[in-house]
């Protein structure tokens, strides 16, 4: 070792030589070899694995897209039929990417719904949580802007009502929209713009997701007991116990992904979308892409507009709080039999959104989403601050290899987990 | 184990439910959309998750599709060259497309001038714009067919429906001028008249003309010319199901192998 040079252990010489002198080899062996993880991880910590691995499909596709589309009113409609026609194997990068979309939102709600059952947003994870939160804003906003530009109908008008949504900004809001469009509609300069940030966000996104990642990586993992992992016992080390399972979770996802590529490709899009896209003419019904629908009843379910807008952004952004808003000590819903009831109801009230917000704005769907949307809010603010006062939890296992192992096999000594205490720093054996 | 197996099950269960109510909301903005009823059920060679489209009726397709619809829609994401998927030899298409005169140029005195189509060359468009195409049709406007079969919902079977729902109006409906009554068609007045009528094209195959024997074949052929790639596709996507269940079973059986002398 010389002066100044990293202390590499790799044999390869080659590999040795670099990793003295930017020690990327020795990170990932720390980070993705040894890494101790907890022992009892269920296939939902398959979630983020795929997640990551679905962002790469996107910007790998989207690339090649980006190659053979071009983005003008007049042109763009065509420019994706030339794609899927007489670009080589270009349906198929098109349907991926497509369908992607909508793998990528499936795996990020169970992703998120993981995190909100085993309490994973609580202390020391909260940051962890929020920038979770950054990266779905803008995967929405990625995914909004996507599909605009294939400049069918529905790409048309969703742009057209969701841009307008910022004219009921008190004062100021029809200018906001102006400058959004770059004109006096939606028009070529808003495609354009829309292109170029359909572009560029994907990468701001894995920005994000490496800060997500590194924080991980400074708490660790949390785990479906939601206890602290306390000696070498509790954990694994990521390879190759979770390299392995992670593995086992993607070819799963991959066969979902590709059943779906291949023999339903349109099933999850809107039929108007393969009519091009006509200011003079508008849809019997305006629906968005259906990741969206939640939050599309929630806007609608407020008659005032303003009031709509602002329920709608707060429905995610109260996410943001949740770390706050959860005052139980216990992090894992499996000892929170009370609370734990009102969670699924919020997850139905979740999916009830979604079916409304498909049907037109009418009763009784309006009303029943105003009750859902009642409810949402209702769990995050006062159910859940009250049951985590309220509830007795079930009593905690003293560590994971105890719940694991049994009693016998578990080492002696080590009380009970302090519950929800700030976790030092996991020991990187 | 127990609650393990029971963590399972309910990560299966809100899988389940997820996907039952998602794909559930999906279907039904589709025929929210309309005020026609579903179409009723149709069965075409390329149903399914395996169908393939029958060339025969590709072919008779494409020919009502010349003879009849072309007068009034364009087809413009179509070359000629494409016919030589339905299973027609290049002597045939060449030929064929030489019937058609387009507009090309300019040439070197900067003057267009007029040639037979080309392989190469896209279905000749029956109107110049769409003002001339509405003039023609009394305001209404013959929308192009290329991806028509991914432009409405359940596409085949309602183009179908349409193509065989003409009827006389029910006692007491109020007909627009120029209009016509279709069963199928939302709101029931259509701009487009009635263009099937029984022995309206000769088949070459001797296939009887019938009305629902023409419909079924155009039909057949506009969902081929929305989705070509179909059949590939559907082949592709089995070769791709099989190798992920063989891998699947063999990463799985690693993960057991890795697991095995693990509890967790
Ligand atoms: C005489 C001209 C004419 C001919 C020939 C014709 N159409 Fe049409 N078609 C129209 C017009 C006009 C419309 C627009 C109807 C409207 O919007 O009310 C239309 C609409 C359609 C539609 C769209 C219906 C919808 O849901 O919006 C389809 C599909 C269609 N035609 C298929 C065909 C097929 C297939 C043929 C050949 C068998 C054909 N048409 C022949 C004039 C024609
Ligand atoms: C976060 C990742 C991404 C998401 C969620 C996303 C989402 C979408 C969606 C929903 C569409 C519309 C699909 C359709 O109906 O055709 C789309 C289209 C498109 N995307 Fe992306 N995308 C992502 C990343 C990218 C990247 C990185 C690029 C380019 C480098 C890209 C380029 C394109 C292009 C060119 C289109 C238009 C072609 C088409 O509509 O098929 N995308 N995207």
């Amino acid at each position: 070792m010389g002066m100044g040079l990293h202390n590499s252990e790799v044999k390869n010489p080659v590999l040795r030589w670099v990793d003295q002198r930017l020690p990327v080899v020795t990170m990932i062996q720390k980070e993705y070899g040894t890494f101790p993880t907890p022992r009892n991880f269920n296939y939902f910590w398959n979630f983020g694995a795929l997640a990551m691995i679905n962002l790469a499909i996107m910007i790998a596709t989207g690339v090649f897209l980006a190659m053979n589309y071009t983005p003008h009113t007049a042109m763009a409609f065509d420019s994706v039929e030339r794609i899927m026609r007489d670009v080589n194997y270009g349906w198929l990068i098109r349907y991926v990417h497509m369908n992607g979309a909508s793998m990528f939102f499936i795996v990020v709600y169970i992703h998120i719904y993981r995190g909100m059952y085993y309490g994973s947003y609580k202390t020391p994870r909260e940051l962890l949580w929020m920038l979770g939160v950054v990266i779905f804003l803008l995967m929405m906003a990625t995914a909004f802007m996507g599909y605009v530009l294939p400049w069918g109908q529905m790409s048309f008008w969703g742009a057209t009502v969701i841009t307008n949504l910022f004219s009921a900004v008190p004062l100021i809001g029809p200018e906001i929209v102006t400058w959004l469009w770059g004109g006096f509609s939606v028009d070529n300069p808003t495609l354009n713009r829309f292109f170029s940030l359909h572009y560029l966000l994907p990468f701001v996104i894995t920005g994000v997701v490496f800060l997500h990642v590194a924080a991980l990586h400074v708490t660790g993992s949390n785990n479906p007991l939601g206890i602290e992992p306390k000696d070498k016992q509790d954990t694994l080390p990521f390879h190759p116990y979770y390299t392995i399972k992670d593995s086992v979770g993607i070819v799963a996802y991959l066969a979902v992904f590709a059943f779906l590529v291949f023999f339903m490709p349109n099933y999850l899009g809107h039929p108007d979308n393969y009519i091009p896209a006509n200011p003079l003419s508008t849809p019997a019904h305006i629906v968005p892409e259906w990741y969206f629908l939640p939050f599309y009843a929630i806007l609608r379910a407020v008659p005032d507009k303003l009031g709509g807008v602002v329920l709608m952004f707060a429905s995610i952004l109260v996410w943001f709080a949740l770390p706050w808003l959860d005052t139980s000590k216990v992090r894992s819903m499996r000892f929170r039999p009370i609370a734990r009831i009102f969670l699924f109801l919020w997850v139905i009230s979740f999916f009830v959104l979604m079916y409304v917000g498909a049907r037109p704005a009418e009763q009784p769907y309006v009303f029943i989403g105003q009750l859902a949307t009642a409810y949402y809010f209702l769990w995050f603010l006062v159910l859940l601050p009250l049951l985590g006062r309220l509830e007795k939890p079930l009593p905690l296992p003293e560590s994971i290899s105890r719940a694991v192992l049994g009693a016998r096999a578990a080492l002696p000594g080590g009380g009970p987990v302090p519950a929800g205490a700030a976790a030092k720093p996991m020991d990187k054996a | 184990m127990r609650s393990k197996g029971l963590t399972t099950m309910r990560i299966l269960k809100a899988l389940a439910v997820a996907a039952t109510v998602t794909l559930g909301g999906l279907t039904s903005p589709a025929l929210a959309a309309g005020e026609a009823p579903p179409p009723p059920d149709t069965r075409f060679s390329f149903d399914g998750f395996f169908g393939t489209f029958d060339r025969g009726s590709l072919q008779r397709g494409f020919q009502v599709y010349k003879e009849v619809c072309s007068a009034c829609h364009a087809m413009r994401q179509l070359s000629y060259r494409n016919l030589l998927d339905i299973g027609l030899t290049e002597e045939q298409v060449r030929a064929l497309a030489a019937q058609f005169t387009v507009t090309d140029g300019p040439n070197d005195e900067g003057n267009m001038f007029e040639r037979p189509a080309r392989l190469s060359d896209r279905f000749r468009r029956p109107f110049a714009n769409e003002q001339a195409a509405r003039a023609a049709n009394n305001g209404a406007y013959p929308p192009d067919l290329s991806v028509m079969v991914k432009a409405r919902p359940n596409g085949a079977d309602y183009l179908y429906a349409l193509l065989t729902g003409y009827k006389d109006p029910p006692a007491g409906f109020q007909m627009q001028d120029g209009m016509n009554y279709n069963e199928w068609f939302p709101g029931h007045q259509i701009a487009m008249p009635n263009v099937l009528n029984d022995g309206q094209v000769d088949f070459a195959d001797g296939t009887q003309a019938t009305v629902s024997q023409m419909a079924r074949d155009v039909t057949t052929f506009l969902a081929w010319a929305a989705e070509p790639e179909l059949e590939t596709r559907r082949q592709m996507g089995v070769k791709i199901l099989i190798f992920l269940a063989i891998l699947g079973g063999l990463v799985y059986a690693t993960k057991r192998k890795v697991w095995a002398d693990v509890k967790h």
